[in-house]
């Protein structure tokens, strides 16, 4: 299966999924941990994605979004942004509609 | 190889030369930056779309040589 097509399914297959450097439990880096807080504050069930896993998924979800940075939140198969966007969100009281969202 | 500071602001303000850009150097590393950008050009446009901007700005840098660049926009006469 392409990372592509892995990418794919998961947004396809997850309400929201968190493509991140390390793991929820266990974030190997400042921003990614942050979104996965965030998420955490709302109660909200993720799928995370270790994208240090392989290279080629490290790179090829940067292709799939069209996006330089990781982390990558993604709601209904939708791109919502990296840590700065969900930080902006957050505090423009605006996250927490979008995640209702993923629970219908 | 981190950027400095001039060369992150000149980079966005030829992409944007209206942009009002306060960048702030986190760590004293060159490295780790924290900026906010106002400028017309975000009006009307998502934040994505936005962001989007600002790394055409940096011409691929983003995620490169800047690993951490915390980017705020602000779309110049929106209500704040």
């Amino acid at each position: 299966m392409s990372v592509h097509q892995f990418i794919q399914d998961t947004i396809d297959q997850n309400p929201v999924v968190l493509f991140m450097k390390g793991e929820a439990m266990a974030p190997m880096c400042g921003f990614s941990a942050y979104v996965a807080r965030v998420l955490q504050h709302y109660g909200v069930e993720f799928k995370d994605v270790n994208v240090l896993e392989t290279e080629e998924l490290r790179q090829g979800i940067k292709d799939f979004t069209n996006w330089p940075t990781i982390p990558q939140l993604y709601v209904n198969g939708e791109f919502i942004g990296g840590a700065d966007i969900v930080r902006d969100m957050h505090e423009e009281d605006e996250l927490a509609a979008v995640l209702k969202k993923a629970e219908e | 190889m981190p950027l400095p500071k001039e060369t992150i602001e000149q980079m966005i303000k030829e992409a944007l030369p209206d942009a009002n850009i306060e960048l702030e150097d986190l760590a004293d590393d060159n490295d780790h930056y924290a900026v906010t950008i106002t400028s017309s050009a975000f009006r009307g446009k998502g934040r994505i779309e936005q962001h989007r901007m600002i790394f055409d700005a940096l011409k691929g840098r983003m995620g490169n040589e800047l690993h951490a660049l915390a980017i705020k926009t602000v779309a110049a006469g929106e209500d704040e």
